[in-house]
């Protein structure tokens, strides 16, 4: 818990300095510091379960899965932008399918449904214990889904924070 | 220095382009599931690459700082959001339209 | 310039979604198309902040990509109030 708020608070005075560009008036600093005390306790009021999560390791881990994830992005884009402008040739085929995830803890589950959907084409639109519910533009790219390697990436995310 | 206003403006143009294309998808997808995807290519990387673009022109501050981060929170956002829709639409009933064949499609691996 | 053409562009992208949020027909369509239209709204302002040589914009940017999330999850909760059923034959 301790761990918990400090880091909040870090981070929110960061983003407050980040927001007001002010570094010398020592009037504003301190009313900064006034909201984000403020701010920590409406949040930590909010918190009702232990936050017990291991945010630093999972930062590290975090920059190599998301160099992956934009190349995904990359491909995804590039799909979907050709099935815009041509038609014809690259047909949309829109699917639904049902997908096992692997994560155990609901932060690991929401960086699958997440990461899901920011790639284009495909979108989570059902999220529970056992799976989730992907639907498609492409046969294509659903398949490329099921085939598992966005969910044992994330898993592997989730065990590194632990 | 001139390279990096180049590659900027590339960028932007880039940015600008992918923009025009969600929304030409967005217009031109049959249904609203298949819309979502289109609103997707402009949220990602259109939004990127035009932000990008603009943090090449600004250089090292506190202005290219404040771009990084309103490309963080597009990227965090714009996916719950999508979600939010998706269940939401889902939730209500609205079916999607899917692909007729796709049981005896012959590309299944 | 080149800031002058991606804003136009940026403007003819809120257009089309605009248009999209007329015709519907569904009020998901036109929620989906209020969102897209906010977060061009976002990248307008920044792109607008550079072409006027205004840089103090970028915090308006940040501030509205915030807001326009936390909208569209309000009229988002507030369609699933209101009956989400007869929304979604809403022609």
């Amino acid at each position: 818990m301790i761990l918990y708020l400090s880091a909040l608070l870090f981070s929110l005075y960061g983003f407050w300095l980040l927001l007001s560009g002010f570094w010398h008036d020592s009037l504003l600093l301190g009313l900064g510091g006034v909201s984000v005390l403020l701010v920590a306790v409406l949040a930590a009021r909010i918190e009702r379960r232990d936050p017990e999560h291991h945010y630093l390791s999972l930062l590290v881990q975090l920059g190599a899965y998301w160099f992956w994830l934009l190349r995904k992005i990359l491909v995804a884009n590039r799909d979907v932008v050709l099935a815009i402008w041509r038609p014809q040739r690259y047909p949309i085929s829109p699917t639904e399918i049902r997908l096992a995830s692997s994560q155990r803890t609901p932060t690991g589950r929401t960086i699958f449904a997440n990461s899901i959907t920011l790639t284009p084409g495909t979108v989570a639109m059902e999220v529970d214990d056992e799976g989730i519910v992907v639907h498609a533009l492409q046969t294509q790219a659903a398949q490329d889904l099921a085939r598992g390697e966005m969910d044992r990436r994330v898993s592997r995310l989730e065990r590194s924070a632990k | 220095m001139i390279i990096l206003e180049i590659l900027s403006w590339l960028l932007l143009l880039f940015g600008a382009f992918l923009g025009i294309s969600g929304a030409v998808g967005i217009l031109r997808f049959p249904d609203f599931y298949t819309r979502i995807h289109a609103a997707g290519v402009t949220d990602t990387l259109c939004a990127g690459a035009i932000l990008c673009g603009l943090m090449l022109q600004a250089g090292l501050s506190l202005v290219s700082v404040k771009l990084a981060f309103i490309l963080l929170f597009l990227w965090f956002t714009s996916p719950t959001a999508s979600h939010a829709l998706a269940s939401a639409a889902r939730h209500a009933g609205l079916k999607p339209h899917l692909a007729p064949s796709r049981e005896d499609s012959p590309s299944t691996p | 310039m080149i800031f002058a053409a991606t804003a136009i562009a940026i403007l003819v992208v809120m257009g089309l979604a605009l248009i999209r949020a007329f015709v519907g027909p569904t009020v998901y369509d036109r929620v989906l198309a209020m969102n897209m239209f906010g977060t061009k709204t976002v990248l307008f302002i920044a792109v607008f902040g550079f072409l006027s040589g205004r840089p103090d914009f970028m915090d308006i940017a940040l501030v509205y990509a915030l807001i326009n999330f936390v909208g569209v999850i309000a009229v988002l909760k507030y369609a699933q109030r209101v009956g989400a059923g007869e929304c979604a034959e809403d022609g």
